[in-house]
């Protein structure tokens, strides 16, 4: 039986206490499976960040649960020891903006990450040339950062988001600074990533271009969640 | 592992190699004041040793004669040959003046010596010793003076025979020397004014000017133009002598301040350069700290520059000890390169300066040592800032 990748019961964050106290979240519910690209879409203030930071393990949830590929890691209190390794090995980000290092080439921005988790050198490389091949842009694989277009630096960093394959990619507006091909060509290579190396993808986004291509939409409003069937419109 | 430190420094070469330029000039300036320092102190040693002497014999009571004015009577010198121990005895004068040489002004330490005897130069780059009793001149080579040029002093020129090197007085004042009797009358003969005054004061004084008593007068005036004190007696003893004995039986017996090496020594460098030193010394520690400052402030300028970079660093799993590691490695990396630039510019501008600069190679291991531990006690600062970003800066909102 296939396990979800991601599984949140009733998350709550609160910030501050007393009368001041913030509900961020309200009682989160969600479900994804892996291989699977999920929009998560809400306006301003709604809490979409606030999520991906419990789903990111960078802030505390209140209460509530999650659990990450059949593991409990949240459960009113964190069940992971160390939290850099879970982000490590089993999250992967990919950000509004690429926020690749550098100072580091395009195949070590991707490699840095087995080798922190302590692959040998010759290895991790190898494996970002891999998926910088897959995402097509392996023939800069040599560049400076600096030297790449917006949508390639946008490509590296999916590479480096799925450098450790790990069954939870979050992705943080990752079409906010791209024109609408671009955009959609970051969303079919999410999909195919997905589909590719069976990972499950939040895409948090208000972006109308592409929310029609998700298959299945949460809606986040006030601190709660509400599931809506999306087109999944092909890209 | 990815030398995440080395990558920055040579994506960022241009910036690292500049400050590192900026921080070595200081470096520089701060192993010059070393320098400077153990130049005096070496200025010292080196005139002590280039004397010859074993014991230096002064006025009572006093520190004589490089540290303060002391006055000895020329035949002392006779009487010191009698001592048990002594091999050689040399009278010798110093006095500081300012000499003017073809409209170009020169100060020079002006060294009255007896030649062949304690004293004199022990060796000459160029020319030859002082043969004649009066008007030759040795100089040391940064006086500036070419053999056979005329050098004016009070009333007479002095011709320079001969030319030496390293011989300066503990305030860096290259030294000339002259026949003991020419620096005699140098130092204490008046001028023509001084002397008709003096003549017409001791002729109105009637003890001095008897008409009883012919040829009084004259004789008293002929002794107020003559001079027969000199600074100092500088011994060479005999191979077998004990110094300290020696030394005793001179106190004792001619109640005159006798000084060995290791005290003459004492009195140049703890006491002439005391001042000099400490002076010098909270300069050196006013540019370490300055220096500090600047590598911190530098480092922590980089490193909140590359905030979003560490807070995805943290976010996708470096630890605090890589992230510390890559911090401390760049601000040694800046180090490493402040000190090359400050150790070549010292090189380079040392023999540049008036004053000899000795820069010992002990000075440059313990400077390297104490950047090296600047930076690392500097980038603390950047460190503590770093492991403060929290990884959630890197996720927008």
């Amino acid at each position: 039986m296939t396990l979800p990748a991601i599984q949140i019961e009733n998350l709550t964050k609160r910030y501050g206490e007393g009368e001041t106290a913030v509900d961020a979240l309200k009682g989160v519910d969600m479900t994804i499976w892996p291989g699977e690209v999920v929009g998560l879409v809400g306006p301003s203030g709604s809490g979409k960040s606030t999520l991906l930071k419990c789903l990111g393990a960078v802030t505390e949830p209140t209460s509530g649960r999650m659990i990450l590929g059949g593991q409990v890691i949240y459960d009113a209190a964190w069940k992971i020891d160390d939290l850099r390794v879970l982000r490590r090995d089993r999250i992967g980000f990919v950000f509004q903006a690429p926020y690749l290092i550098p100072f580091l080439d395009v195949t070590d921005n991707v490699a840095l990450l087995p080798m922190l988790a302590g692959m040998p050198d010759a290895g991790a490389r190898s494996r970002a040339l891999e998926l910088l091949n897959a995402l097509d842009v392996g023939h800069r694989a040599r560049a400076a950062v600096s030297q790449l277009s917006g949508g390639e630096q946008q490509r590296v960093s999916i590479a480096r988001a799925l450098a450790n394959h790990p069954p939870v990619i979050l992705a943080d507006e990752p079409t906010a600074p791209l024109d609408s091909e671009r955009a959609l060509a970051v969303v079919r290579m999410l999909n195919q990533m997905a589909q590719q190396y069976e990972t499950a993808i939040i895409v948090v986004t208000h972006d109308e271009k592409i929310i029609p291509t998700f298959r299945r939409i949460y809606h986040i409003r006030d601190g709660r969640t509400y599931e809506e069937a999306g087109e999944g419109r092909e890209v | 592992m990815i030398n995440l430190a080395g990558r920055d420094i040579v994506h960022s070469w241009g910036k690292f190699v500049f400050t590192g330029m900026g921080l070595g000039l200081l470096i520089g300036v701060t192993l010059t004041m070393a320098g400077v320092y153990r130049g005096m102190v070496d200025d010292a040693e080196v005139m002590i040793d280039n004397t010859g002497a074993d014991l230096w014999v002064v006025q009572q009571d006093t520190l004589g004669p490089y540290a303060e004015p002391s006055s000895v009577r020329d035949d002392v010198a006779r009487e010191l040959l009698g001592q048990p121990g002594v091999a050689e005895a040399g009278n010798v004068t110093y006095l500081t003046l300012q000499v003017n040489q073809g409209g170009r002004e020169s100060r020079v330490m002006l060294v009255g010596f007896e030649p062949g005897k304690p004293g004199e130069p022990p060796f000459l780059i160029a020319g030859r010793p002082v043969v004649r009793a009066h008007y030759e001149a040795l100089a040391d080579i940064k006086t500036g003076f070419a053999l056979g040029e005329q050098v004016r002093i009070r009333r007479h020129d002095y011709t320079v025979v001969g030319l030496t090197r390293r011989m300066v007085s503990s305030s860096g004042d290259p030294m000339l020397f002259i026949p003991l009797k020419d620096a005699q009358e140098v130092q204490f003969l008046k001028d023509n004014d001084a002397l008709l005054n003096e003549r017409a004061r001791t002729a109105a004084n009637p003890v001095f000017n008897r008409p009883g008593v012919p040829g009084l007068l004259e004789a008293v005036q002929a002794s107020q133009v003559t001079s027969h004190f000199v600074n100092a007696v500088l011994l060479r003893l005999r191979p077998d002598a004990d110094v300290q004995a020696v030394a005793q039986g001179i106190r004792r017996w001619q109640h005159l301040q006798v000084y060995n090496r290791a005290q003459m020594e004492n009195i140049l460098v703890a006491r002439l350069i005391a001042t000099s030193a400490k002076q010098i010394f909270m300069f050196l520690v006013i540019l370490a700290m300055v220096s500090a400052a600047i590598v911190a402030f530098i480092i922590y300028t980089m490193t909140l520059g590359k905030i979003r970079e560490i807070a995805v660093l943290k976010l996708i799993g470096a630890t605090n000890h890589t992230i510390s590691g890559m911090i401390l490695q760049q601000a040694l990396g800046l180090g490493l390169i402040g000190f090359v630039v400050g150790k070549l510019s010292a090189t380079l501008w040392a023999p540049l300066f008036p004053k000899y600069v000795l820069l010992l190679p002990g000075d440059a291991v313990r400077g390297f040592v104490l950047v090296m531990l600047m930076c690392a006690l500097a980038s603390t600062f950047a460190i503590r800032a770093a492991l403060r970003i929290d990884p959630a800066t890197a996720i927008g909102g």
